[in-house]
């Protein structure tokens, strides 16, 4: 068999194999992406909260992406408390600014970053929250300060479209 | 290979016959162009956006659409209202929301995210507004009758006389292209019944087509995607087909002559 | 066996395969000899083989979101057509699949029917091949009246009914079916995970179908018998592996049309009003692929004898390696069973037809004569054909251009050493 004629042959062969492995990619990509988030879930990835009726030192708890959503209307104590804690007593370093761009409203997911627990309102050490799974203590910014959780719990991307209404997501 | 073609040509003379099944029961259809039908179909996207109008303004009083999301509006493929024109359209109803934290149900605007909502609470509550008659759901209609959009476009224009000596009775009226010919709903439309966003004139046959195109869209948003991914597919197969059909003959020639 | 002197390259394959004889199977498979007049009418095995797994993996995509219950059933199979990220697409391919499965399998059969691959020694292929196909056609009906649309619902109500025919203990029968008093909530959720479990079931005959194949070797066009390996076969790999891809593609041309241009053509328009139990449709018709039965059923005033020839009609299939009676295998060289089995064919098709048809007049004298004579070709017609027809000579082999003698080798050398 000459050169040219198995050149010529592994290329029909190599063609064929390339364009058919296309086509069972292009089958492939429906059956794996039908298993993501659908037109409808994805359709309430954000929701708006009428937080009128919340009053300074109120937090409420709403449903968001099916998780809880933390919104509490701080007291002028628990912001100046959050606002004066030196960062590197903190496990995990963050401004209150950075978490409350309005000082008054803490909006954040109320998700306990150890192992995914409610943490409780009011409670522990720092004036914050409590888990009571296995003991974090969160401040007045959700900020962990005591306990196994590794991070401070999560502020998702929010905004006030009105003086009364919040949109989360 | 004449035997395949002796076998195929029956297969398709016998799938052409069955189509032509209830044929003979009702009078031919009304004919006209739609632009989604054929290989590269496409939506119009004012007829959609019109023929959502005329949904609006004369039929949802009596059918829902309630496989619909006020979202669908201002999606791909559709009547592409903008999603500002579709919020604004969404907030226009007023959705059932509930309990709220005294246990109670209440109504809100509504949102993208929720689906059209219902003229009427349930089935039978529209059946008893409507005479004992169901106005259908519109969500699929076009896909629920066998003459698809040419019967829908027809029923809407075939309201006439009943022959001569035919009596209806209350609440029943006469239409050409009914199957058995009575119907009962009274006939929806009217020229300049509405008047279109656009400025189109709004004559009977105009909004028959406008709405038609539009309950397509509700049975089948996604059919734009659908063409387009057919016609990429069937091209790509018939590289491949080629493609196999080469190194097939290439693998064979080291066989000497089948028999 | 003679595989067992397949030794696999890699240390690591050898240990795996000393286990596990994974890559003695695989070897065996591709080694595989077959024979190399195959026609195109031999491809639709591998085409099956095709559709199964297409109807699974989008069968099992769909299950994560279809609802099993009453109330939304046919919500979420809406729900999967416009919010599901290529539900429809997924939908449109199970839906028009099965259709394109019965296309396959109704060539498939048809070919064995026209080759003579039931006779001997292939009755056992042949019969699994039948329960295969009771087994697709009851996994058919059952994934139809899922939607739970007027169609799925008064389809499943009548054809369940039928078993109200059964003397005695019809009416227990149809009670314990659906779970209820019709057919409601319980029947739709037990049709479910049938239809589930039953391409499965169909997944592990079609291993016992091919194994049992793999006995004797492939049928041929001329249907006489060939010794494996010789110069009439080639390994399966990659002769008849590429053979098989071009008729697949082929068949994906025609399919993918069907899906992506005209994917309700093969359904019924009332199986998009949802089921209503107080409304009946004006015509309650199966999906296309079990009309020639749904003729035949209903041909026969009577409930119960419907129902005996419709079930008959099926497993007078399973009696065929021995109701015909013919030495010769191949229909090339049985000119008046040819003749006859064309006959069967349009006899088949008009059944088909008119099982579509209201069951009245015209319609109901040609599914009644059209029934009868399908009886007439498997219990008169091929019994006698195969004693009485002047059958042509058969080649001796495929490659080697020799006329005369029988299909069975052992005939043939005998012969030959009488002639000597």
């Amino acid at each position: 068999m000459s050169e040219k004629k198995t050149n010529r042959r592994d290329f029909l062969f190599t063609a064929t194999y390339a364009v058919g492995a296309v086509g069972v990619g292009a089958t492939v990509w429906p059956m794996v992406d039908q298993m993501n988030p659908d037109a409808s879930v994805k359709a309430l990835a954000s929701t708006e909260v009428d937080v009128s009726s919340v009053n300074p030192g109120k937090t409420i708890t709403v449903l968001w992406r099916g998780k809880p959503v933390f919104i509490r209307r701080r007291t002028q104590e628990e912001i100046t408390e959050a606002r004066s804690v030196k960062l590197e007593d903190l496990k995990d370093p963050q401004k209150d600014e950075d978490r409350a761009k309005n000082p008054e409203w803490l909006v954040m997911l109320g998700v306990c970053t150890h192992l995914g627990c409610v943490p409780l309102d009011q409670k522990g050490d720092f004036n914050g929250w409590f888990c009571p799974c296995h003991g974090s203590h969160y401040d007045t910014s959700g900020r962990i300060r005591k306990g196994p959780a590794p991070t401070n719990m999560e502020i998702p991307k929010y905004e006030f479209v009105n003086a009364n209404t919040i949109k989360i997501g | 290979m004449k035997n395949f073609l002796k076998i195929f040509s029956v297969f398709i003379i016998s799938i052409g016959l069955s189509f032509n099944v209830n044929a003979a029961e009702k009078a031919e259809y009304l004919k006209t162009d739609w632009s989604f039908k054929g290989l590269f179909g496409k939506f119009d996207r004012g007829a959609l956006q019109r023929g959502y109008q005329v949904y609006t303004e004369v039929c949802s009083s009596c059918h829902s659409m309630k496989y619909l999301s006020y979202r669908n509006l201002s999606e791909k493929g559709g009547p592409e209202f903008s999603e500002d024109q579709a919020k604004a359209i969404a907030a226009s109803f007023e959705v059932k929301d509930g309990p709220n934290s005294d246990g109670e149900m209440f109504t809100r605007p509504g949102k993208l995210s929720d689906k059209f909502v219902m003229p009427y609470e349930n089935v039978k509550a529209a059946q008893a507004a409507n005479g004992g008659a169901y106005p259908p759901d519109m969500s699929v209609l076009v896909k629920a009758r066998g003459g698809g959009v040419d019967y829908i476009y027809s029923l809407l224009q075939g309201y006439e006389d009943p022959p001569l000596g035919e009596t209806l009775d209350d609440g029943v009226y006469y239409n050409k292209y009914m199957y058995g010919n009575k119907i009962r709903m009274a006939n929806p439309l009217s020229d300049g019944l509405i008047e279109y966003v656009d400025g189109t004139e709004a004559s009977i046959e105009q909004m028959s087509k406008d709405v038609t195109t539009f309950l397509m869209w509700t049975a089948e948003p996604h059919l734009e995607a659908r063409h387009q991914m057919g016609f990429k597919a069937i091209i790509y197969l018939i590289i491949l087909t080629a493609l196999v059909y080469f190194s097939m003959k290439r693998v064979w020639s080291r066989v000497e002559t089948k028999v | 066996m003679s595989d067992h002197e397949y030794t696999p390259k890699s240390k690591a394959g050898k240990w795996f395969n000393d286990r596990l004889p994974l890559l003695t199977l695989a070897n065996h498979l591709t080694d595989y000899p077959t024979p190399k007049n195959l026609n195109y009418w031999w491809t639709f095995g591998g085409i099956l083989t095709f559709c199964l797994i297409t109807q699974i993996v989008t069968g099992l995509t769909l299950a994560m979101h279809y609802i099993a219950h009453a109330d939304m059933a046919f919500e979420s199979v809406e729900h999967i057509m416009r919010d599901v990220n290529y539900g429809w697409l997924i939908r449109y391919i199970h839906a028009n699949g099965a259709s394109m499965f019965f296309l396959a399998v109704y060539i498939h059969i048809f070919r064995s029917l026209f080759y003579g691959s039931y006779k001997s020694p292939r009755e056992i292929i042949w019969i699994i091949g039948i329960i295969i196909y009771l087994l697709m056609m009851a996994a058919a009906f059952m994934g139809y009246v899922l939607p739970w649309g007027q169609m799925s619902f008064w389809g499943a109500t009548v054809i369940t009914n039928l078993f109200s025919a059964i003397p005695l203990v019809g009416e227990g029968i149809v009670t314990w079916l659906w779970g209820g008093y019709s057919v409601d909530n319980p029947t739709l959720t037990r049709f479910f995970t049938l239809h589930y479990l039953i391409p499965f079931l169909i997944l592990g005959l079609v291993v016992l179908h091919i194994w049992a194949l793999h006995v004797p070797g492939n049928n041929n066009p001329v249907g006489i018998d060939i010794k494996k390996p010789s110069k009439d076969t080639v390994p399966f790999h990659p002769y008849i592996v590429i053979k098989d891809g071009f008729a697949l593609l082929m068949f994906m041309i025609v399919f993918a049309f069907f899906v992506f241009y005209t994917p309700n053509i093969l359904g019924h328009a009332d199986n998009y009003i949802e089921a209503n139990p107080l409304v009946t449709p004006a015509h309650i018709v199966p999906e296309w692929y079990l009309l020639p039965f749904y003729a035949i059923l209903r041909s026969v005033p009577d409930k119960l004898l419907g129902v005996v020839a419709m079930l008959s009609a099926i497993l007078i299939l399973a009696a065929l390696p021995w109701l015909d009676t013919s030495k010769i295998r191949s229909a090339v060289f049985r000119p008046l069973y040819k003749q006859f089995y064309w006959i069967l064919v349009a006899d088949v098709l008009i059944l088909g037809y008119v099982g579509a048809m209201p069951a009245e007049g015209l319609y109901l004298l040609v599914a009644r004569v059209a029934t009868a004579y399908y009886f007439l070709h498997f219990l008169v017609v091929l019994p006698i054909l195969g004693y009485k027809e002047k059958t042509l000579p058969v080649p001796l082999s495929i490659t080697d251009p020799v006329l005369g003698g029988s299909p069975n080798l052992a005939t043939v050398k005998n012969k030959e050493s009488l002639n000597n």
